[in-house]
Parts: structure tokens; sequence; C-alpha cells
């Protein structure tokens, strides 16, 4: 499917992988009564953050999200991926690792848990990374920065 | 034994799934969405789109249920203050998902597809998480 204006964009796989998100996080929300918040989840697994989470369990979920992807690598869907650079790669986690302690969450847990529930710390959280998300690629583009190969 | 770790690694595959088949493993297609005074790709906002509206659906029967089908009880957030903390991990964050194209989810799921990278991102982030932890004397 295109989308009219947007000739890159894959609206359909978009929607698809979008609902099994949902699906998924539905499951961890209505079977084990948490949020599936992976930075979070993340935390809990090695041991940097207070959780009610079995460490067990945390692990579990983190093991599925590759294999989910492997899943759907074998089956020849999920396109091609290009990586940005080491250096950068780095910067951007140690970022990312700091910034979801101190704003206790990400794109899972504020974006498709806190959202849905209209959580007003959620609602807040996500606003603001996708400012600075957006003001970032601004800035990098404008200044010349590459990073992707 | 509990049920916990079998549902956790079934929704984590799902959820695995879905950030593959979304294009969501691909930082170049989200730097794309990033991209708004660019060449913008709103693929992205079709997956978080979809992901909310079922979650949506999920607390409204969520809000129903006396406790989770195979637990004993809801531990969820309870949280309603707005702090600087909250807005400012968000922004470093939000900078980190522009500069990477990668967030936590993707991060993992894409240990599949690119090991190395992703392997530098997840140590990076864990790095931040300890850097956090320690100075805040946990």
């Amino acid at each position: 499917m295109i989308l009219p204006g947007f000739p890159d964009a894959a609206p359909l796989e978009g929607l698809i992988g979008g609902v099994l998100i949902g699906l998924a996080a539905a499951l961890m929300l209505l079977g084990a009564g948490r949020i599936a918040g992976v930075s979070g989840i993340a935390a809990r697994a090695f041991g940097l953050a207070q959780s009610s989470l079995p460490r067990g369990a945390a692990f579990a979920f983190l093991i599925g999200l590759p294999l989910g992807a492997a899943l759907v690598g074998a089956l020849g869907e999920g396109g091609a991926s290009a990586f940005v650079a080491p250096l950068p790669l780095a910067l951007a986690g140690l970022l990312v690792g700091i910034g979801t302690r101190l704003g206790s969450g990400c794109t899972s847990g504020h974006g498709v848990c806190g959202m849905s529930r209209l959580s007003q710390r959620s609602l807040v959280a996500v606003a603001t990374f996708m400012a600075t998300g957006f003001a970032t690629v601004a800035v990098m583009n404008a200044l010349g920065i590459e990073v992707l190969p | 034994m509990s049920r916990e770790p079998i549902i956790a690694l079934v929704s984590g595959t799902i959820f695995g799934a879905g950030l593959a088949i979304g294009g969501m493993t691909d930082p170049a297609r989200v730097r794309g969405f990033l991209d708004l005074f660019g060449a913008w790709d709103p693929t992205l906002a079709f997956v978080m789109g979809g992901a909310v509206l079922v979650m949506a659906l999920a607390w409204a029967v969520q809000r129903r249920m006396a406790h989770p089908l195979f637990a004993a009880g809801f531990s969820l957030p309870d949280r309603r203050d707005i702090t600087p903390r909250l807005v400012g991990g968000a922004a470093l964050f939000g900078v980190g998902w522009g500069i990477a194209g990668l967030c936590p989810g993707p991060g993992f799921a894409a240990l599949a597809i690119a090991p190395i990278p992703a392997l530098i991102f997840l140590a990076a982030m864990l790095a931040g998480m300890l850097i956090v932890r320690l100075l805040e004397g946990e």
C-alpha cells in the first residue's frame, strides 16, 4: 500500500505491526497485570531498578523481542535496516539509558501503554521526547551530520 | 510455578514481531519519522496508532476486571505528578532516540537483525541506567 505523497512510507505494515505491539502489551496487562514498558523491564532484568516483576519474567520478555524479530525475518518479512555508526550509537544508547530511567519510561511504557490510558505523565513525556527527537534530527541535518551509512 | 515468565515470553515475542513488521527495527525508518522538516516518513505514526488503539480497548477491559487472568493483582503505575525529572529525562531520551533511530524495544529486537550495533546500543543504554542508579545512590 502506498500513501499518497509519501512513497517510502509503509502504512499497512506499520498498522499491522502496531496492532501486534498493542496485543502484546494487552497480554501483559490483562494476563499478568503489568505494563509492557521495555526500558523498565530491561532495568529490572539487569538489576538496575527495583520492581515487583520477577527477574526471570523480565528476562523472558527481553528474550522474546529478538525471537519475534527473528521469526518475522525467517518468514521473509521485515525489510532491510541501516544502523548508525558505533560512536553516535554508543552516545545515543547512553542518553536513552539515562533519559528513560529519569523519565520513567520510553516509547513502549509512556507511548503505547501510558498514552492509551490518557496518563498525564505519559502524555507529557511523549510530547517531550517527540519534540527533542524531531529537534535532534533537524539540527543534525542542518549541520550536515550524517550518521547513517 | 508462576505463569508470569511464560506470559512475558509470549508478549515479548509478539512485541518483537510487531516491531519488525512495522519497520521499527530499521533505524533509518525511525529517523525518517523524526525528520519532520525533511523527507518525512509517517510509518511510525501508523505503528503507534495501531498499538494505542488496541491498548485503549485493553484498558477498557482492565477497568472491568478484579484481577489479571494469570496473576493475583494488577501492578500498575499510579503517579500523576509532572516533575522536572520526568520532563528532563524524556528530553534526553528523545535526543538519543533521534541520534540513533533506536529506542529500547527495537534495540533488543535488533539483536536478531544486526547483533553488533544492537549490542553497542544496549551496552551503552545499560551503562546510562547504571549511571542514574549510582548517582541516586539507590
